[in-house]
């Protein structure tokens, strides 16, 4: 039942080949069976097991949505009422939130299980989950290896096939890296495209939450889960949800495919430059044609991402204090203290590193040389995809600039782990779609993925982009296990 | 720029983070790593640039001043780590 497809599930249960309750025990066996990948931080057998009993009689009845009876797991960052929602964070670690997240309470509409919620880079950040509280997750491919991060935990969960599907989040390519690192379809869609309410912040006007599942017809589907105007979001954006679905095997015959000149120079590993130039011919092959593009300022993405996101960490987490809930620190002498050592005690070496160079950026008399200069290269950057799109229909190239590295290879250098993010972060700096396909094996059997950015809101051609490629291909049905 | 001890202590200050003594040489050293990196910016002259706070210049919407939020006192005051009476309990602030 591991093995198949999302449509595959729904027919099944529509079948009765076998139940909701069935399928989730299965499920849970699996992630009993797998522990040791540490994929999840709490795991509702209980909760989940009531929820396919109810999928099964909507599904008895014959009321059955494309999610219903199916499990899923959640990233640790979407707050899900009744249970422990911890951000990968002793800050939270005894934290149940008093409300779903959109996202949750849509999931929750269409029938879907949630399994449970999976172990993450800590409030989402880092690129290889070995900031989580809750301790590193092993990428299946090679348990020696990273899982890539920040949503690491969901990418080893669908790549072991403990669940069918998840959902992640990304801010500067935490959907994208984990779904390359561990062979699998991630979506980061467009900005204001998924409700944020109820998902804790980490840098408000990157995040965005996504799909992270084996295809790119089941990241359709439950990306038309997720979508959709929310008004409890302020920058959710009220636009027509397309039915992402429909078009997936759209011919690609004519589509422009735009390679970015600074993503393919010498910097660039060779393994993952052949690979990823073999996906573009596949694509020739499809009938699409490869033109050369530029995006001139995208070396400066790095820079500009490692102002612009920590000043809004420092701000945002500004509401961990010890005062209304979350962690306390047992001793204090009075509220200042209070406030230090709660926090120096509930959040961990990666993220008070970020709150502090936040911090500083804001800070007077460095504001307008670190903040309002990152915010204006951040226009330079988007001004280079705007450009692009005149040339082209979407933009392929590599998702990270190296597959799955081993544990310990980058944690003493902060900034050799940001620069992971190379190739991802300037598509949440623009707000485009961007998404991460298994597109080949390198030498020492770790998946390499593909990344495709679309324009504004163009999910539907991202999706049929990549369900394309995955018809003429079998790297996406390979497994670690 | 690199940064030194001081500053390191007074950031921590300004984002109310106590700072263990042994572990200030290896923030300064991560934090200038880092300030060093962002400092690629200053290669690109961004004089007359409108800065950009949000994909697309979102516009943030206003909606009609009604009361929206349900009372959830209960629920929120059972999360507090110290409350009495339905308030958040804290250290005296004001003499």
């Amino acid at each position: 039942m591991h093995k198949k497809s999302l449509q595959e599930l729904a027919l099944g249960l529509a079948n009765k080949d076998f139940s909701s309750v069935e399928l989730t025990r299965h499920f849970h066996d699996r992630i009993a069976a797998h522990q040791d990948i540490n994929a999840f931080i709490t795991v509702d057998l209980e909760g989940s097991l009531q929820q396919a009993a109810e999928a099964d009689t909507i599904l008895g009845a014959g009321k059955a949505l494309p999610l219903t009876g199916i499990p899923m797991a959640h990233k640790d960052i979407f707050c899900t009422d009744g249970l422990r929602t911890s951000c990968g964070s002793k800050m939270l670690d005894n934290f149940i939130a008093p409300y779903d997240a959109t996202l949750i309470r849509k999931f929750r509409q269409a029938g879907s299980i949630m399994l449970g919620k999976t172990n993450m880079d800590e409030f989402a950040m880092g690129s290889s989950n070995e900031t989580s509280y809750y301790g590193r997750v092993l990428n299946p491919w090679n348990k020696e290896h990273v899982p890539g991060g920040s949503s690491g935990g969901s990418a080893a969960a669908v790549a072991a096939q403990l669940a069918p599907a998840a959902t992640g989040t990304d801010t500067g390519g935490s959907i994208r890296q984990p779904a390359s690192f561990c062979g699998l379809t991630g979506l980061k869609p467009s900005y204001g495209r998924v409700s944020r309410y109820g998902m804790i912040a980490f840098a408000s006007s990157l995040d965005q939450a996504g799909p992270m599942t084996r295809s790119a017809a089941d990241a359709a589907i439950l990306l038309q889960t997720m979508s959709g105007f929310d008004e409890r979001d302020s920058t959710s954006v009220d636009i027509a949800v397309p039915d992402f679905s429909a078009g997936l095997e759209n011919d690609l015959k004519g589509l422009k495919i735009g390679m970015p000149v600074e993503f393919f120079n010498d910097d660039l590993d060779p393994g993952i430059a052949s690979i990823t130039m073999d996906a573009l011919r596949e694509y020739e092959k499809l009938g699409a044609e490869l033109v050369e593009i530029s995006l001139p300022n995208s070396h400066l993405s790095v820079p500009c991402y490692y102002v612009l996101a920590p000043a809004e960490a420092s701000s945002n987490l500004s509401r961990f204090d010890g005062a209304r809930y979350g962690y306390r620190t047992p001793e204090y002498d009075d509220l200042l203290d209070m406030y230090k050592k709660t926090r120096a005690e509930g959040f961990g070496d990666e993220v008070k590193r970020r709150i502090m160079i936040g911090a500083y950026a804001l800070s007077a008399g460095y504001y307008d040389a670190y903040y309002l200069k990152a915010q204006k290269i951040r226009r330079l950057i988007s001004d280079d995809f705007t450009r692009a799109f005149v040339k082209c229909d979407v933009i392929a190239g590599p998702t990270a600039p190296e597959t799955a590295f081993r544990f310990g290879d980058k944690t003493d250098d902060p900034v050799a782990m940001y620069l992971n993010d190379i190739y991802t972060i300037s598509v949440n700096l623009a707000g485009l779609p961007g998404m991460s396909i298994p597109a080949g094996m390198d030498r020492d059997n770790l998946p390499v993925g593909l990344q495709l950015i679309g324009q504004y809101f163009d999910e539907a051609r991202l999706l049929n982009v990549a369900h394309r490629y995955q018809q003429v291909t079998d790297w996406h049905t390979l497994s670690p296990l | 720029m690199s940064i030194n001890n001081d500053d390191v202590e007074k950031i921590a200050h300004l984002a109310r983070l106590a700072i263990d003594p042994g572990q200030l040489e290896t923030y300064t050293k991560n934090l200038s790593g880092i300030l060093a990196l962002v400092e690629q910016m200053n290669e690109m002259d961004t004089n007359g640039i409108a800065a950009m706070a949000h994909p697309r210049d979102t516009k943030l919407r206003l909606r009609d001043d009604v009361v929206s939020e349900v009372n959830q006192r209960e629920k929120f005051i059972k999360l507090a780590p110290a409350s009495e009476n339905g308030l958040f309990l804290v250290p005296k602030v004001l003499d």
